[in-house]
Parts: structure tokens; C-alpha cells; sequence
């Protein structure tokens, strides 16, 4: 097997030393009735240039070349060539988890300046060095809140993604935590009389999603206002990190709940791509999940090392603030290398692009079908209601090579034939106008 | 020739490379967008006062400043590329470059998870194949691969259980976990809604059976076992442990973390487990990546089937593969989407490439090397349980504790002679927090194993003729040992510009 380095005459000489007559000795513990006497049932070895044969045939089963009007909580923006360069190196992708700080300090540092961006973008003080997703960090986030005001119970806007919500069902469900949810008004926003009522001297927390499910961008003061006035405490999550280029960062949230897959992290299928928790720096013995923290050496040089671990699992057991044993750092690394690359400047223009494409094509939509929820302001997804079935226009477009928007019916059935449409600076105008065509048949 | 002899005006800048954000000035630039081919917008009249003003302190910098200041980080990093990471728990792996390869294939990497489902067949035959192949190696009958990681897979597991017993009426109360076991388990069970209850070893670091009889009771849901067990020791009275919880109607979780000493030689669902996790970034080869993505898919056996996570792949009536939603039993969902599929294409590549044969010589040369490395320490450090190891072996620090060298500083000495610390201070049953855990892998030639025992050798030999030397080490790296009192007492997380 050309992964392991041994030769045959290794492996009997390092027998003979250890005093074995045989590699099964080794294995002479395990009860006999146990132990699989054939082979496994799985492939024969595959030569290198047969696996790639393989994953090229399934991958071209997977829409290549596709234009991609999908959003809804996985955003195709542009990979710059120098992300995958550097995470490449073996350096970053083949090093664990940086216990060792001494010989850590490169995964150590690129995790601190992923803090502190997250950070700047956010309006927040502190963030974690990351978390699987941005769907387990609602149901983290809102656990974090509950520690902190030790109330019981969570208010969710039902414009947040569906997707995290069941999240958040499975883990309340079995931890007991009420969970009642808001409905969105006709702009789209939530709504705030029903949240006033929602939210009671139990909750610990409203969720929010900004921009959310329908890209609408939240009244984040307005809400923030409500909530604490009930001795709440504010999360929202963010699905599309790009909009934070031009949409004001909800810096009256408590916490922040988000997804970097935008970040330049690959579609994946979903995953893996990487959630963050950001909040105040009164809150951060509640945070959970990792933190790197910046220190000096005997030296008195800085450097960075893992902190604040008493909050976790392998020192608290089952009294730890969450079961999180990891962060994605690889993915964090690469959401750091893009937001660099972007910058100050960068990130305003790629989100204006967003802007501007999905206001042309919201245009070009509304000239035959209903765009829902006008009269507050959007970032990049949009909500088309049509005549015909959101299914039958998009089979009609893949045969223009085009992906249509995210039908809506299964997880919004009040909103009938409507999808939701997102247009990063990926998508061209051609392809604009071509899917507004179909639309419009 | 010293350091003091070379004259040097400063420190080497790849040594001494400064945060991302001192290297920003104003006006430098890394990006170039495409001429915008609509018209353009005023965002202050699309987002009115939700329009932000400006980006703080992101910093400015140009691409090839990008590139050095990234990989100078790279290479103040230890990697399993460049050396031995005997790890304990760990499997530190070789990470094959044909599995970083395919999942950087278009059609896999650029594939939407909510594209159509026709237009997905490659990557769903992807997650079927490798369902196939978990399930045949593990001896289990139903998967999920949604689960993000291994902790988020003990938790999937222990709510299929939870789900299961309520189903049945009633879900219990405790969960039992041995002393030996990773702190994620005793967390995840409080997560799950159950208190902990601890169960004693035996002296021969396994579970103490009949301890764990007189503790079962219609309270208990479960226990949560990891096999090989922390102590790199088989559970050899699985089946009575399994026995002896049936009976009184409690399931038997496996934490699969250690299954790279059983793959091909022994299979879970052949000796009595009902549920169990899988560490793909461990076993299976998935990069660990500075600590994550990893990917931790739950299999089990049919009676915690329908309480699987949603969605499943199934075949459909017309041969195609599609998504099942429509599982009123399932505990609902774990994580959004299907998990971390660019892990589930790695860590499919990697079994394409073992083959059954390959997989069982892995395990063969995992075990091998650990008992190898065993054989050869074994007389200058104490063995503390002196049952047979599989993948990894413990030591103890007992002997060099005389000299008031600890398990910790040993680590810290053994990354002078160029290599990764093994686990330190875990199992905590070893007494005196004195753990040495080393798991060599099968990653590892004789020649470079036989470097880690000369270098635990002359450590061993230090820690006699001058502790000192052991003490203060690291030597060689570029930061000596790390204030980390003061980095948890005045928390510092995040850069801000120095105030003018």
C-alpha cells in the first residue's frame, strides 16, 4: 500500500523485537468470535489515476458550469487563486489543533487575526476562533444567552433559515427549551408586536437573521430597542457574510451568530464551512467553542496561545459551556486570507456589486412577476412570486445552463409560487435577463 | 558558531512578521473586480440608514504581502509533513494529496447544496458509497454522515438513544461513563438532557464489570465506551458490557475515536455496540487542518434507524438517488444541509486507495508501531497498565516525576529533538495527572520511529543527569514557553490600533 513506509522486512524485524511470532499475536487480546477472519467488503486498491477517474465521473453529475441563482444560506462569490495557494501548504492543513504554542504559532496568529476581523466586521469586541457551522451556532448562541441571564426559553423569527431553526429544534427539544416563533410582516422584516408579545420574563433571547431568509435586511435598532427593554438579550445571525461590506454591522446585538462560508470557502455540497460566535467582552467566559489569545514568551516576545479553557470540555467535563471539541481553523484560515485580500475597500465594492446585480435583477424580475416584500431595503437575495410553479420555471432554465432561485413552498406554503433568487458578482446580466425571460413565459 | 557570533542588525523578518493589520496602509490593494455590467446603484438610497459608513480597521494590503505574510505563519508551525506526530487520540495520519485533489474537482467543490437533485447524482452516489463502505467496515446497518465532528456525532448518537427510549416510553436518566474518557463525553450527555455518572476501571485499565452491574439500573439510558478504550487497551468483556445493558433495556455507544487500531480486524457491530461515531479526520485520514473541519458520522443498528437525522439518501423507485425528509421519528437535524462533504470525499478517496487490504495493514502497521515503541521505552519509562496495547501506548511519568520532571516538560523537550508532543496528562486515571499518550499511526517508518525513541531515550537520560535542561525547554523554537496565566487573567483577543 503505498501510504504506509514499511518493508516487509521491517515489519518482521520490529516482530522479532517486540517478541511477536506473528502480527496477529498483536491482535490475540480481541476474543476470537470477534475478530473478522475475511476481507472487508469494499473496493480492491485503486491506482491514484483511477480515484481521480472516479471523482471526475461524479463530478461531472453535479451541474459544472451551471449559472447559480441559489443563495439561501450557501453563497457562490468568486475564490481568489491565492486562498487555496496558501491553505495548501501542509503547514496549515496537516497540523492539529495548536495545543503546543511554541510550534503552533502560525495556525495561533492566522486564528487571532480571524478573531479580530470578525471583529471589525461585526461591531462586536471578542469572537471565537470559530465553529462547525452557522446553523449549530444559533442553538450555541442561544444556550451562551441562557447562561447569561439564566432564563429558560428562545424567540426565533421565522424568516430565519429554516434550516437553522431545525437545528435549534433538536437541540432545545431535548434539553427542554420553549421555543416560540415570530411571523415576518408584509416588508418582510419581522414582526415587532408579535415579538413584543412573543418575548417574555422566561426568554433569554430573540434570534434574528440579518439579512435574512428573504434577504431582507432587519431593523436591527428597532429590535435590539424591544428586546432588551425585556431584559433580553439580542442575537442575530448572519447567513451572507459579504453584506457586511455595506450593511451596517448590528453592533446593539448581544451576540452574533454567523456563517463565513461566503468567505471564500467553497459550496461544498455545504459543507464544511465555518460558524463564528462574536459578542461583548462582558460576555466572554459564557462564549463557547475555542480562543486564541495573545500573549508574550519568557522573552517578552508576543505570541498567541489557546485561553480561556476553563471553559471547555476537556477541562470542565460535563459542566463545560458546550460539548465543541473543534473549530473549523482551516476554513477560518481561508475566511481570514479572503477578508485580507478584500480589505477595507475590496469588501465595500464586492458588496456593492451584490447590490447592484440583485437591484437589476429584482428590476428586470418585477417587469412580469411579483418581487414580495418592497418597502424594505435588501442586500443580495430577493423573493419572486410567480403564476407558475418556482419548479417548472427552473427545469425550463437548466436548459439555458441555469440554476433558478430556492423554491419556497416547503418551508413557506403561505407564500405560494414564490422562490428566493440571489445574484452575487457571479452572476452575469446576461444570464440575469435570460432567467427573467423564464420567469416571465 | 552562536547566534552571538554572527552579526545580525536585527532578526530574520520571516521570524519576526508582525500582524496582518501593521502591514496595512491606505490605498494598497489585493483585489480587482470585473467591470460591473449593470447599472450601478446608490446604496445609500437602497439600504437608507442600514447602510454602513465604513469598514474600521480591515486592513489594506497587496497580494504578494498576502502571500509572504501567510506563509511566514505557515512555517512557524509544527505539521504531520514534517515530522512525527505521535499524538495520542489524535491519529495523526498521513494526509494523502490525491484526497485534496478530488474535492477541489468543480463539480464537487462548486456544487449548491440545494441545487435540483437530478443535477446532484455524482455527489449523492459520493455519499451512498462511502455510507456503503462505513457501514461494512463498522459492521453497523444504518448511517448518517451529517454530523460536523466527533463531539457533534456523540451527541447525534446519544439523542438516537434518547429518542429510541422515549419512544419506548421512557428516557431514562443517567448516562455512564467510564474514567478513562475524552471530556467531550460527560459534556455531550449533559447536552443531551442526562446526568453523568462515573464508572470505575479494573486494574487492568478496562471496565470493571462487575462494578458496572451493580451500577445498571432502569435509570441508566447508556453508556458512552470508547474501544480501544483511552489506554490504547481492547474492551475484551465488550460483549458482557453490551449483555449486561441490554438486559436491563440501556444501549451501548461506542466513541469510534480510536478505530484505526480496529478496521479491518474487528468490527463494532459484530461485538454488541448499538451506536457509534466515527472520526473521519482521524481514521480516515481527513486533514485535521489546525483543528478542524473534521466530520463525525453516527452509524447504527436497525432499531435507531428511524430516528436518524434528517434528511437520508435513498434510492429512489427510478434508480436515482434523492433525499428523504419524510422521517416522522427522526430527532430532526443536526447541522443545516448534509454535513461536511468535502471531508466525505477525502475520506472516500482515502479507502479507494487502502482497499480492503490496505485498510487491514494499516490497522496491522498502526499496531505494530505502538507496541513497537512500547517495547523499546518500556524499561526507562514506567508502563502503568501492563495490559496489551493496540494503536497507542501509555507511559507514565512516575520515574522521571523523582526528578521533578513532568509529563508536560517531557513534551516541551521532545520538540528540541524535532518532534511533535505526545499527549499529555490524558487518560486522567493515570495517576499524577503522569500520561504519556503516543499513538505512532501507521504513518511511520522505522527509521523515523526508531529517531522518537532515541530522542524519549536521551530525554529520559536527561531527566536524571539535568532536569534542568528539561524544564526550561523548548530550546529551539522561535517563542519559548508561553505566559499563559496572563493570557487567561487579562484576556487579549483580538489587535486594535495602538491610540495616538
Amino acid at each position: 500500500m503505498r501510504y504506509l513506509p514499511k518493508s516487509p522486512q521491517d515489519r518482521e524485524q520490529m516482530l522479532r523485537e517486540i517478541g511477536a511470532a506473528s502480527i496477529d499475536e498483536l491482535f490475540s487480546h480481541i476474543p476470537d468470535e470477534y475478530r473478522l477472519n475475511r476481507d472487508l467488503k469494499v473496493t480492491r486498491q485503486l491506482a491514484e489515476s483511477e480515484i481521480v477517474d472516479y471523482f471526475q465521473q461524479r463530478a461531472a453529475e453535479c451541474a459544472a458550469g451551471y449559472a447559480n441563482f441559489l443563495g439561501a444560506g450557501a453563497y457562490n462569490h468568486y475564490r481568489p487563486v491565492v486562498v487555496d495557494s496558501l491553505i495548501s501548504r501542509g503547514e496549515f492543513f496537516t497540523a492539529y489543533t495548536p495545543y503546543q504554542a511554541e510550534i503552533a504559532q502560525g495556525t495561533l496568529q492566522a486564528i487571532f487575526e480571524f478573531q479580530s476581523m470578525i471583529c471589525e466586521l461585526t461591531g462586536m469586541e471578542v469572537a471565537n476562533a470559530s465553529m462547525y457551522d452557522g446553523s449549530t451556532a444559533v442553538p450555541e448562541a442561544v444556550m451562551m444567552a441562557m447562561r447569561i441571564t439564566g432564563r429558560s426559553g428562545a424567540v426565533v423569527a421565522r424568516s430565519l433559515h429554516p434550516e437553522y431553526r431545525e437545528v435549534l429544534g433538536t437541540y432545545s427539544k431535548y434539553q427542554g427549551i420553549p421555543v416560540a416563533t415570530v411571523p415576518f410582516l408584509a416588508n418582510g422584516r419581522v414582526d415587532l408586536n408579535a415579538l413584543d408579545q412573543a418575548i417574555s420574563n422566561q426568554t433569554a433571547c430573540a434570534v434574528i437573521q440579518s439579512p435574512n431568509f428573504f434577504g431582507t435586511i432587519e431593523d436591527v435598532v428597532a429590535v435590539a430597542d424591544l428586546v432588551h427593554k425585556k431584559g433580553a438579550l439580542l442575537v442575530v445571525s448572519i447567513a451572507e457574510a459579504i453584506s457586511l461590506g455595506i450593511v451596517k454591522p448590528p453592533a446593539e446585538a448581544d451576540i452574533v451568530a454567523m456563517e463565513a462560508q461566503s468567505f471564500g470557502v467553497p459550496l461544498g455540497f455545504g459543507g464544511p464551512y465555518a460558524g463564528v460566535i462574536a459578542t461583548r467582552e462582558k460576555f466572554v467566559r459564557q462564549i463557547p467553542g475555542r480562543l486564541v489569545g495573545q500573549t508574550v514568551d519568557q522573552q517578552g516576545h508576543r505570541g498567541f496561545v489557546l485561553t480561556l479553557a476553563t471553559r471547555e470540555q476537556h477541562i470542565k467535563r460535563e459542566k463545560a459551556t458546550s460539548n465543541i471539541c473543534t473549530n473549523q481553523a482551516l476554513v477560518a484560515t481561508m475566511a481570514t486570507i479572503f477578508m485580507t485580500i478584500y480589505g477595507r475597500e475590496g469588501f465595500k465594492e464586492l458588496a456593492e456589486h451584490n447590490l447592484a446585480k440583485a437591484h437589476y435583477a429584482a428590476q428586470q424580475f418585477g417587469k412580469k412577476a411579483k418581487v414580495l416584500f418592497e418597502g424594505a431595503p435588501r442586500f443580495n437575495e430577493f423573493v419572486v412570486q410567480s403564476s407558475e410553479d418556482p419548479h417548472v420555471i427552473n427545469n425550463r432554465l437548466l436548459a439555458k445552463n441555469i440554476i433558478g432561485g430556492f423554491p419556497l413552498q416547503k418551508f413557506y406554503p403561505e407564500l405560494g409560487n414564490a422562490a428566493v433568487w440571489c445574484c452575487t458578482e457571479m452572476i452575469t446580466r446576461e444570464q440575469i435577463d435570460a432567467a427573467a425571460q423564464a420567469v416571465a413565459q | 558558531m552562536s547566534d552571538k557570533q554572527i552579526k545580525k542588525v536585527r532578526p530574520h523578518p520571516s521570524q519576526s512578521e508582525g500582524l496582518i493589520f501593521e502591514k496595512s496602509s491606505p490605498g494598497k490593494k489585493a483585489y480587482k473586480l470585473p467591470p460591473l455590467d449593470v447599472p450601478q446603484v446608490d446604496a445609500a438610497k437602497l439600504l437608507g440608514s442600514a447602510q454602513r459608513q465604513d469598514l474600521g480597521n480591515m486592513p489594506e494590503v497587496s497580494e504578494f504581502e498576502i502571500i509572504r505574510h501567510f506563509t511566514r505563519l505557515s512555517t512557524w508551525n509544527y505539521a504531520i509533513d514534517l515530522g512525527m506526530y505521535p499524538l495520542g487520540s489524535c491519529t495523526m495520519k498521513y494526509n494523502a494529496r490525491v484526497n485534496e485533489a478530488v474535492a477541489r474537482i468543480a463539480g464537487l467543490a462548486n456544487a449548491h447544496p440545494y441545487q435540483p437533485e437530478k443535477m446532484s447524482q455524482g455527489a449523492l452516489r459520493i455519499l451512498k458509497l462511502l455510507s456503503d463502505y462505513l457501514l461494512e467496515i463498522t459492521g453497523m446497518e444504518a448511517i448518517t454522515l451529517q454530523p460536523a465532528a466527533g463531539a457533534h456525532g456523540e451527541m447525534t448518537g446519544i439523542l438516537l438513544i434518547r429518542a429510541y427510549l422515549e419512544s419506548k416510553g421512557n428516557p431514562r436518566k443517567k448516562i455512564l461513563i467510564p474514567d478513562s474518557a475524552h471530556g467531550t463525553n460527560p459534556a455531550t450527555a449533559a447536552i443531551c438532557g442526562y446526568t453523568v455518572e462515573n464508572l470505575k476501571s479494573n486494574s487492568a485499565g478496562m471496565v470493571d464489570v462487575s462494578a458496572l452491574a451493580a451500577q445498571m439500573n432502569e435509570d441508566v439510558a447508556g453508556i458512552m465506551l470508547t474501544n480501544p478504550n483511552t489506554l490504547g487497551i481492547f474492551e475484551e468483556e465488550i460483549h458482557k458490557i453490551a449483555d449486561i445493558l441490554h438486559e436491563k433495556g440501556g444501549l451501548l455507544y461506542m466513541d469510534g475515536a480510536n478505530m484505526n487500531a480496529l478496521v479491518g480486524k474487528t468490527r463494532p457491530g459484530d461485538f454488541g455496540v448499538d451506536v457509534m461515531h466515527l472520526n473521519l479526520h482521524k481514521t480516515f485520514s481527513t486533514p485535521h487542518g489546525g483543528g478542524g473541519p473534521g466530520s463525525g458520522p453516527v452509524a447504527c443498528k436497525k432499531h435507531l434507524e428511524p430516528f436518524l437525522p434528517v434528511p437520508v439518501v435513498i434510492t429512489k423507485p427510478d434508480g436515482s438517488l434523492g433525499f428523504n425528509y419524510d422521517r416522522p421519528k427522526a430527532i430532526g437535524r443536526v447541522r443545516m444541509f448534509y454535513g461536511n462533504f468535502g471531508m466525505h470525499v477525502r475520506a472516500l478517496a482515502y479507502i479507494m486507495a487502502n482497499g480492503y487490504d490496505g485498510l487491514r495493514l494499516t490497522t496491522e502497521d498502526a499496531v505494530l508501531n505502538a507496541n513497537y515503541i512500547r517495547k523499546k521505552l518500556e524499561d526507562v519509562y514506567e508502563v502503568p497498565y501492563k495490559t496489551p496495547s493496540m494503536h497507542e501506548v501509555i507511559l507514565s511519568h512516575h520515574r522521571q516525576a523523582r526528578q521533578g520532571v513532568k509529563t508536560g516538560d517531557i513534551a516541551k523537550r521532545l520538540i528540541d529533538y524535532g518532534f511533535h508532543p505526545y499527549t499529555t496528562a490524558f487518560p486522567l486515571i493515570v495517576a499524577d495527572h503522569g500520561a504519556m499518550m503516543i499513538e505512532p499511526t501507521e504513518s511511520e517508518s522505522k527509521e523515523e520511529m526508531d529517531l522518537f525513541i532515541e530522542a524519549m531515550r536521551a530525554i529520559a537520560e536527561e531527566a536524571q543527569n539535568e532536569p534542568e535542561t528539561i524544564l526550561k525547554a523548548p530550546h529551539t523554537t522561535r517563542v519559548s514557553r508561553l505566559d499563559e496565566v496572563t493570557a487567561a487573567r487579562r484576556p487579549i483577543l483580538r489587535w486594535k490600533p495602538e491610540k495616538t
